[in-house]
């Protein structure tokens, strides 16, 4: 089946199974494997990807339901030259050990800074919570999204 | 698992989405936020030869406040529940309820209509559904026709929806100033499902005293309902100390505690009787 989406800011079409995961459909027919899969069945929030603005669990979402919608992933959040703020913040507080729930992490909070910039502490875990870490403990995660709100209060936060 | 593999359509309108559930019988499985759905099918525990989406559907995402209550779409997610100005007014208790709902991604898409058709016994909505007389909208071949959620449960994860009907809306009767109400459920971790929760209303009479309560349980039977006895021991009093365990009391031996590895079946009977008291006493204060 042929499905049309923007993918980081590229418009793309490709020929998909119907039961093709959205996250399949990233990772293996276009490459981008920033976005991880842990569970496959909606629980780790691993494959966070962001569609419409909105964060989304992409092993819970068709590749075929996204048509003429626009896919943020963890790739598109980032820049060629330096860090985001986002991921200063993750740097600067030790916010990750092995890594592979940050794809998640990032996007999960990219969306949520976008629209609550100035979510508070109990936010930010409430909306972490939907992403499980085994190696951090959350404390620096939450530590690093509470400092890049900052920069999405004055939209530099925008990658 | 990878999902099986399935045939997709995704209909413009009501009938045609009837049309293919009729053609495909219980080979069809319709498609909404996906939230349940699609664990399901990585699971392999269905495995349908056609997923209708009814995201091309048109007006299934709305909410209307009206005079004579208040209708979601089928297709309204718990993050349009969240984010809608006026519903938290318009019924309180439905907005405070669906806070308890999954996580923020799986927010962003499942949906009311979803989560009714599923009918899992410790699902938010359809206690709430239960609990608040909301009446359901079902459209199938014959055109539509309307269930009392206390009709619409049947047990876990069955309905009176026909394979061949679509759940449309829910309508609640419109919430009146004044009312008193609470939403209690203990969960493990907040967002998980309940291993018991309790939704409750009732009204002031002249004397100040209560009146037409509504005492509805989830999670800890194989259905949500409503708990009579409990809403007995409420009705006429000040829902003072002494009434409140009065209807502790009723509740935990009206209900019938599923057991399973989460809890036994005397933990969540515990449960249920502790929740009554601290809803009753939100309510109250």
């Amino acid at each position: 089946m042929k499905v049309a989406f923007e993918v980081n800011g590229k418009a793309l079409e490709v020929d998909v199974e119907p039961r093709l995961s959205l996250a399949d459909c990233l990772r293996d027919v276009l490459g981008l494997t920033g976005t991880h899969l842990g569970c496959e069945h909606g629980v780790c929030g691993a494959c966070t990807v962001i569609v419409d603005g909105e964060a989304v669990r992409s092993c819970l979402t068709l590749a075929v339901q996204v048509a003429g919608e626009n896919i943020v992933t963890v790739e598109g959040l980032s820049r060629d030259d330096d860090l985001t703020p986002l991921q200063a913040a993750f740097r600067k507080h030790h916010a990750l050990q092995c890594g592979f729930c940050t794809p998640g992490m990032v996007t999960t909070a990219h969306a949520l800074l976008s629209e609550e910039p100035n979510a508070d502490a109990d936010r930010v875990r409430e909306v972490l919570s939907g992403n499980i870490c085994r190696c951090t403990g959350y404390v620096p995660i939450v530590e690093a999204v509470l400092e890049a709100r900052a920069a999405y209060r004055t939209a530099e936060g925008e990658s | 698992m990878k999902f099986p593999a399935f045939d997709y359509e995704s209909p413009t309108s009501l009938s045609e989405a009837v049309a293919l559930l009729a053609d495909h019988g219980d080979e069809a499985m319709l498609l909404a936020g996906g939230q349940s759905l699609m664990p399901i099918l990585a699971f392999r525990m269905a495995a349908p030869a056609l997923l209708v989406d009814l995201k091309n559907v048109p007006a299934l995402d709305r909410i209307d406040i009206g005079a004579d209550g208040i209708t979601l779409g089928a297709r309204v997610r718990w993050r349009d529940i969240e984010r809608h100005t006026g519903l938290s007014a318009a019924h309180p208790l439905l907005s405070a309820a669906t806070r308890h709902i999954a996580h923020y991604q799986i927010r962003n898409r499942g949906t009311a209509g979803g989560s009714l058709a599923l009918a899992d016994p410790a699902a938010e909505l359809p206690g709430v559904a239960v609990t608040c007389d909301a009446r359901l909208t079902l459209f199938g071949p014959g055109g539509e026709r309307h269930v009392a959620a206390a009709e619409f449960f049947l047990g876990p994860m069955t309905t009176d929806l026909a394979a061949d009907e679509i759940l449309t809306a829910i309508t609640f009767p419109a919430w009146p100033g004044g009312r008193r109400w609470a939403f209690r459920e203990f969960a493990r971790r907040k967002g998980d499902f309940a291993l018991a929760g309790i939704a409750l209303h009732y009204d002031l009479d002249a004397q100040g005293r209560a009146r037409d309560a509504h005492i509805g349980v989830i999670g800890a039977c194989d259905r949500p309902h409503r708990l009579h006895a409990a809403e007995a021991a409420i009705d006429g009093t000040d829902v003072d100390e002494v009434a409140i365990a009065t209807a502790a009391e009723a509740a935990s031996s009206e209900v019938s505690p599923m057991e399973d590895h989460h809890a036994p079946a005397d933990y969540r009977r515990a449960l249920v009787a502790i929740l009554i008291e601290r809803a009753l006493q939100d309510a109250a204060s």
